[in-house]
C-alpha cells in the first residue's frame, strides 16, 4: 500500500499539474521534499501501478453520438453476451452490475443513425432487448475525485 | 430516439495539428524526468516553452480538461463502483443534478431518459470507495441531500468489470472528434 505522502503526491496533483519547465521542482518546493524524492516517488508509484501515467485528459470527441446502454442476461448466459457485445466496434465500457438490468456497456457511433443501427445489430446478435440512455444533460464530469 | 451529438467548441476554434500532435503524446504520459516538456518538445519539434504555451491553450479552450496525475483507481483499491439512480420530478432534475454534481466524491452525475415500467430513474450519479460500506455512505449522503423530491431510487454495484479501454484519441486527422474514447460523455 502507498503511504500518506505517496498519497498526497498523487491527491493533490490530479489538476493543476504545474506548467512550468521543471514541475517536479515545483511540486518539491510545494511538498518541502526535493526534486529527486519526488521524481523518485513517482517512479516508484508508477512500478507498482498506482499511479497510470502524468498526463493530460482531454475533453472527449465533439462530433459522433454515443450511449449508455443495457440488457437483462440469465446469469449462465452473461458471459457468452457481453462476449458478443464486446465485439462490437465503439463499445468501451462493459459492467456487469447488480440489478434485473445487469449488463451495462458504452457505444459510440460516427452518427445518430449509426449508434442507431450498432444498437439494432446488437439486438439481433444476442436476441434481446436493448435499453438506451443517452445523456440528455451533465451536471457534473470530474474522474479526479478526491482519494 | 434521438441521442445528443457532442456539443461543438463555444469558440468554434479547433486545435491543429501540432496541437493534436502534442495531446497524444501527452496523453501517453509525460516522461517521469526533470524536464518534460523539454522532453516532449524535442520529440515533437518544438521548444519545451511552445509545448507550455499550447497546452496552457488547450486547458484554456477546454480540449483539454485537466493536466495532472492519473492514478490507477483500481489498484489503489476503489474496487467499488456504484451507478446511484434516482426517480426524481423532470421540473426538479436540473437544480437536484446540480446539486449531486458538486459533491466532491461524485465523479459523473448525467440526466437520461426513464423507460417505463421497466426503469423510472432519470438522474444518474457514479460514486466510487473501497469498500462497499463506503459507497453506500456516499449514496446515503445524496439522499440527504435530494430530500422528499426521491420517489425512489437504487445503487447498481458493479461486481464484474468486463471490458474498459482507457480514454485514448483516435489518431491522425480526426484526433479531436469522435474517437473511441469518448466514454467520459456517457
Amino acid at each position: 500500500m502507498i503511504d500518506p505522502l505517496q498519497k498526497e503526491l498523487l491527491d493533490r496533483f490530479q489538476r493543476g499539474f504545474p506548467l512550468s519547465p521543471c514541475p517536479f521542482a515545483v511540486i518539491a518546493e510545494e511538498m518541502g521534499l526535493t526534486e529527486d524524492a519526488v521524481l523518485a516517488h513517482y517512479r516508484e508509484l508508477k512500478r507498482q501501478g498506482a499511479l497510470s501515467r502524468i498526463g493530460a485528459v482531454v475533453r472527449p470527441g465533439r462530433t459522433g453520438a454515443s450511449t449508455l446502454a443495457a440488457t437483462a442476461a440469465e446469469d449462465d448466459e452473461l458471459a457468452r453476451i457481453a462476449a458478443r457485445i464486446s465485439e462490437f466496434p465503439g463499445v468501451n465500457h462493459n459492467y456487469e452490475r447488480e440489478d434485473a438490468l445487469n449488463l451495462w456497456f458504452v457505444v459510440h457511433a460516427a452518427s445518430n443513425d449509426a449508434l442507431e443501427e450498432t444498437l439494432a445489430q446488437m439486438e439481433r446478435a444476442i436476441e434481446r432487448p436493448i435499453f438506451s440512455f443517452p445523456m440528455e444533460k451533465s451536471y457534473h464530469l470530474d474522474t479526479g475525485f478526491a482519494l | 430516439m434521438k441521442y445528443p451529438q457532442s456539443e461543438t467548441n463555444r469558440f468554434g476554434w479547433r486545435p491543429d495539428a501540432r496541437d493534436r500532435a502534442l495531446i497524444r503524446a501527452t496523453q501517453d504520459g509525460l516522461p517521469l524526468v526533470p524536464e518534460p516538456y523539454a522532453h516532449l518538445a524535442a520529440t515533437l519539434e518544438m521548444t519545451a516553452e511552445e509545448v507550455m504555451a499550447r497546452l496552457r491553450e488547450l486547458l484554456d479552450r477546454g480540449a483539454i480538461r485537466r493536466i495532472g496525475i492519473i492514478p490507477n483507481h483500481y489498484a489503489l483499491g476503489y474496487r467499488f463502483n456504484g451507478m446511484s439512480v434516482w426517480d426524481v420530478p423532470d421540473s426538479e432534475v436540473d437544480r437536484l443534478g446540480a446539486a449531486v454534481g458538486a459533491l466532491p466524491f461524485v465523479s459523473h452525475c448525467y440526466r437520461r431518459p426513464r423507460h417505463p415500467p421497466v426503469w423510472p430513474y432519470n438522474l444518474f450519479a457514479m460514486v466510487h470507495g473501497r469498500r462497499a460500506e463506503d459507497v453506500e455512505a456516499q449514496v446515503a449522503q445524496i439522499r440527504e441531500l435530494l430530500g422528499d423530491p426521491v420517489r425512489q431510487h437504487r445503487v447498481l454495484f458493479s461486481t464484474r468489470l468486463l471490458k474498459k479501454t482507457g480514454l485514448k484519441l483516435a489518431t491522425p486527422p480526426d484526433s479531436l472528434r469522435a474517437g473511441p474514447g469518448a466514454s467520459a460523455t456517457t
